[in-house]
């Protein structure tokens, strides 16, 4: 298995709080990483800065052998990494249709981008019947929806989801994991995906990641992350 | 001194607040800023005796404008209001005195009280109009304000307009203004009068700004400036607090344009229009907002730079034409420009570059 | 009775042309949350260049080019030169650097041409067209709502019906997220300046020869008024700019028609003040405080 995404001893933060230390983490080709880990154990942040959201202050972000950091954040979509963002990203003020667009603006392709929106549509039928609605008007599982439909209207190789399940139903959250075992297993794509809902995000991830005051204190298969009590009381608390 | 021993414990919690540090910075605030105005009145009564007439009028000019700068670099460095309106609140300080020396002198009603009674009244007329700006401002935040006190700049010109049997128009009125007093001597020179009086003014706003901002009062500006909600919480009247600080920046404003009448002896709506606003506005800015010294940095560029500028473009010898379009406009230019680099490349002011540079000078030896 | 007609008429011009500059600056609020403070005189700037071109052409359409490509890169200027660069420790950093700029534009337009009046030629017939023996209005008057409609209406295909539109409304709404879908969002940024410039810059050309002419502080009242149209129709709102623009408009051209036209700066700060205490939202909105 190649690997899409190297991260090598990242270290980041805020001012002079440093977040991020000597991370390093490497994602398989057509795999889920699950990034596990309590508040405030800077998985969101690892996500924002792969994107360039936050400057690293050392190491490199290698994705499909380039490196990421001389990539402006604007381009990366372009390159196949789609970032829904912590709270989703909808913008409140465009409609969904809107919304949808944006996601597939920069592509050259315009009639494959009308196809990608098309097959999201189908996918989640309820924004289909709410395409002139504000993104404000939304409930929050169909917020989440259209963030993920958004990513995908881009057909990125490397999704990056930051805690899709928050706010959400346990059925809702089970349809967005189940969504995301099949776009891995039909299409290949590559999921990153930070999650506070252990359970639901290993029951589908190929390997775990957790993470503790900025630093990655555990990496194994998923199964093995579910066996390991001690670990699970440690860390993941349940 | 009995107040710098530390106070005995009142209540339990004083058993964990660190007593504050004593020494000579203690003491009463009051006696300190007094202390400085003397100083800095027995320095100037000997300055205005070693310069030139002309000299000592850009010195009551300068004065003038730190009467106005000390009073809005409270509002809007300390407690984040931002007036483009402070050249109308000079206005209504100037028009007030000139009406009233005028009214004075008419009357034939004369003595060393006139002038201070007029300037009161000056100072009292701008704080009114400062408080019913203020009420309205106490509810407006940023860039509103900013548009609204624009728009009472504006206002000026309206006024001397529609009421010219008062204010005369665009022509302005003369100010009637006393000699020195004969005690003075005969050949006692009118500029150096007029710097005492400026500069006794200048003092007064000094110390009652200073004496405010160290109050607690000056807390709560900054309190308010800095977050509205958590000073509601500590107990602040946010709208009050608000409101205090306009009025009594208005009320400096009053008495600097009071002055500026009393030393240029005429009041006309050109001078107190919207690029007086700006230029006030710049010289906090360049001092330092929030800072007293460096509103006295800013008054003394004000006057200085038209100044330089003017001795500058008169040594090219330029064509009259050029060179009357220079007079006036190369100042403006230079200062919109100085107020466009200090605001991007060092926010702090003039001021703050000096305790910068202290600072390491201290550190150095 | 026929004066009222001829005050409305002349207050709907004037309106219209406040329109289009309050929806400049209801532009740049949106993209950028600043109040372009030197709205005026970047427009002052730009229909000097206009008059003095058409006046040297002896065309008033190459004069009004002038003006529209003048304002385009002089907001691009102003964007990308200056204002990208102001730190935000401060919310007042904006304001106090867009007056800095008015005091240097204002300034060298003044060294360049002086600080009187010259007059701005109007390129049509200003003598009102009569209906049933009552004066309407001018053909320079139906020029100002010609242009400023196809302004209204080119602003709003471009933000509903384009991507560029899309991008740029995205970018102000959500500036990361629209980001990480790939929209430059400091190229929409100087567009968003870019455009705003260009439409104030047409305000100010239309304005002028109905007031006093060209000084280098002619648009500060106009600045003013048309602050106040932003405020009464809310600054979110382009819709809003639009309606406050016809509102402020007949206000005050019934105020300078029937109390004299010194007290113009009054009514606008009436207006102001009115709408700002009693409904700070605009009157589109409902009532809400005031903060940045």
């Amino acid at each position: 298995m190649t690997a899409v995404l190297e991260v090598d001893n990242l270290n980041a933060g805020y001012g002079v709080v440093p977040v991020l230390q000597d991370v390093n983490l490497t994602v398989a080709a057509g795999t889920i990483t699950a990034v596990l880990g309590a508040n405030g154990a800077g998985k969101t942040t690892l996500l924002r800065t792969i994107t360039g959201l936050v400057r690293p202050t050392g190491g490199r972000i290698l994705f499909s052998g380039a490196d990421l950091r001389a990539v402006k954040v604007e381009q990366l979509v372009r390159r196949g990494i789609a970032h829904v963002p912590e709270g989703r990203g909808v913008v409140a003020e465009l409609t969904v249709d809107e919304n949808l667009r944006l996601g597939g603006l920069w592509r050259k392709d315009k009639a494959d981008a009308k196809k990608a929106t098309a097959e999201v549509y189908e996918l989640f039928e309820p924004l289909a019947r709410r395409r002139a609605h504000l993104g404000h008007q939304l409930s929050g599982g169909e917020r989440q929806m259209l963030a993920l439909g958004r990513a995908l209207v881009a057909r990125p190789t490397l999704l990056l989801l930051d805690e899709p399940s928050l706010g959400l139903a346990p059925k809702v959250t089970a349809q967005i994991m189940a969504l995301l075992k099949r776009l891995r297993d039909d299409t290949g794509l590559t999921v990153l995906l930070v999650e506070q809902n252990v359970r639901g995000a290993l029951s589908i991830a190929d390997r775990g990641v957790v993470m503790s005051l900025g630093r990655i204190v555990m990496s194994a298969g998923a199964d093995e992350l579910l066996a390991d009590d001690g670990l699970r009381h440690a860390y993941l608390g349940f | 001194m009995s107040t710098t021993k530390v106070r005995p414990a009142r209540s339990p919690i004083s058993r964990f607040v660190t007593p504050r540090p004593t020494g000579p910075r203690r003491g009463s605030t009051l006696l300190r800023h007094l202390l400085w105005v003397a100083v800095g009145a027995v320095a100037v009564y000997f300055v205005s005796y070693g310069i030139d007439p002309f000299r000592n009028y850009q010195l009551a000019t300068v004065a003038a404008y730190l009467c106005v700068t000390a009073g809005l670099t409270m509002l809007t460095g300390l407690n984040g209001q931002l007036s483009l309106g402070h050249g109308a609140l000079m206005a209504c300080g100037a028009y007030t005195v000139a009406l009233a020396q005028n009214e004075f002198s008419d009357r034939g009603v004369l003595g060393a009280w006139a002038l201070p009674v007029s300037l009161a009244l000056g100072v009292l007329v701008a704080a009114l109009a400062g408080a019913l700006i203020g009420v309205c401002a106490a509810r407006l935040r940023g860039p509103y304000l900013a548009g609204v006190t624009l728009a009472v700049a504006l206002v000026v010109p309206a006024f001397t307009t529609r009421f010219a049997g008062l204010f005369n128009a665009d022509q302005g009125l003369s100010v009637y203004v006393d000699p020195a007093p004969a005690a003075l001597g005969p050949y006692f020179p009118p500029e150096r009068w007029q710097a005492w009086i400026a500069i006794g003014a200048a003092m007064l706003s000094l110390l009652i700004v200073a004496n405010l901002v160290h109050s607690r009062y000056g807390r709560a500006f900054k309190a308010v400036r800095d977050d509205e909600v958590a000073a509601k919480l500590a107990g602040i009247h946010v709208a009050r607090t608000q409101v205090l600080a306009f009025v009594v920046s208005a009320g400096c404003a009053g008495l600097g344009g009071g002055v500026l009448a009393v030393i240029s002896q005429s009041v006309s709506p050109s001078v107190f229009g919207l690029t007086l606003s700006l230029n006030l506005l710049l010289a906090i800015v360049l001092g330092g907002l929030g800072s007293l010294f460096g509103a006295a940095w800013g008054a003394l560029l004000l006057v200085l730079l038209p100044y330089l500028t003017t001795q500058v473009t008169r040594g090219l010898e330029l064509s009259p034409g050029l060179a009357n379009k220079l007079e006036g406009n190369l100042p403006l230019a230079i200062f919109g420009l100085t107020l466009i680099i200090v605001m991007l490349v060092a926010p702090g002011g003039i001021q703050d570059a000096f305790r910068a540079l202290g600072r390491t000078v201290r550190r150095r030896f | 009775m026929e004066r009222f007609i001829f005050l409305t008429f002349d207050g709907l011009s004037r309106g219209a042309v406040y329109a289009a500059f309050a929806l400049a600056l209801v532009l740049i609020w949106r993209a950028a949350r600043v109040v372009n403070f030197a709205q005026g005189a970047m427009a002052v700037v730009t229909a000097y260049a206009a008059y003095m071109v058409s006046d040297a052409v002896g065309s008033y359409l190459v004069g009004f080019l002038v003006a529209l490509v003048g304002g385009l890169l002089l907001g691009a200027l102003v964007e990308r030169g200056l204002m990208r660069f102001v730190g935000h420790a401060n919310p007042l950093n904006d304001v106090i650097v867009a007056l800095g700029l008015v005091l240097l534009l204002t300034a060298v337009v003044g060294i360049i041409f002086g600080g009187e009046f010259r007059a701005a030629n109007q390129p049509f017939d200003t003598s009102a067209i009569e209906v049933g023996g009552v004066p309407l209005m001018s053909r320079y008057d139906l020029f100002i709502w010609g242009t400023v409609a196809t302004i209204v209406v080119l602003l709003a295909l471009l933000f509903t019906r384009t991507a560029v539109g899309l991008r740029m409304r995205a970018a102000a709404f959500a500036p990361e997220v629209s980001r990480l879908l790939g929209v430059n969002v400091g190229r929409m940024l100087t567009l968003g300046w870019a455009l705003a410039a260009v439409v104030g810059a047409v305000a100010g050309v239309l304005i002028l020869p109905t007031e006093l002419g060209l000084h280098p502080h002619a648009m500060d009242i106009v600045f003013a008024s048309s602050f106040a149209a932003a405020i009464v129709g809310g600054l979110d709102s382009p819709v809003g700019a639009v309606v406050g623009g016809i509102i402020v408009g007949l206000i005050l051209s019934y105020v300078s028609g029937y109390l004299g036209a010194a007290l113009t700066p009054v009514a606008v700060l009436a207006v102001l003040l009115a709408v700002l205490l009693l409904r700070p939202g605009g009157i589109f909105s409902g009532v809400r405080a005031r903060t940045v």
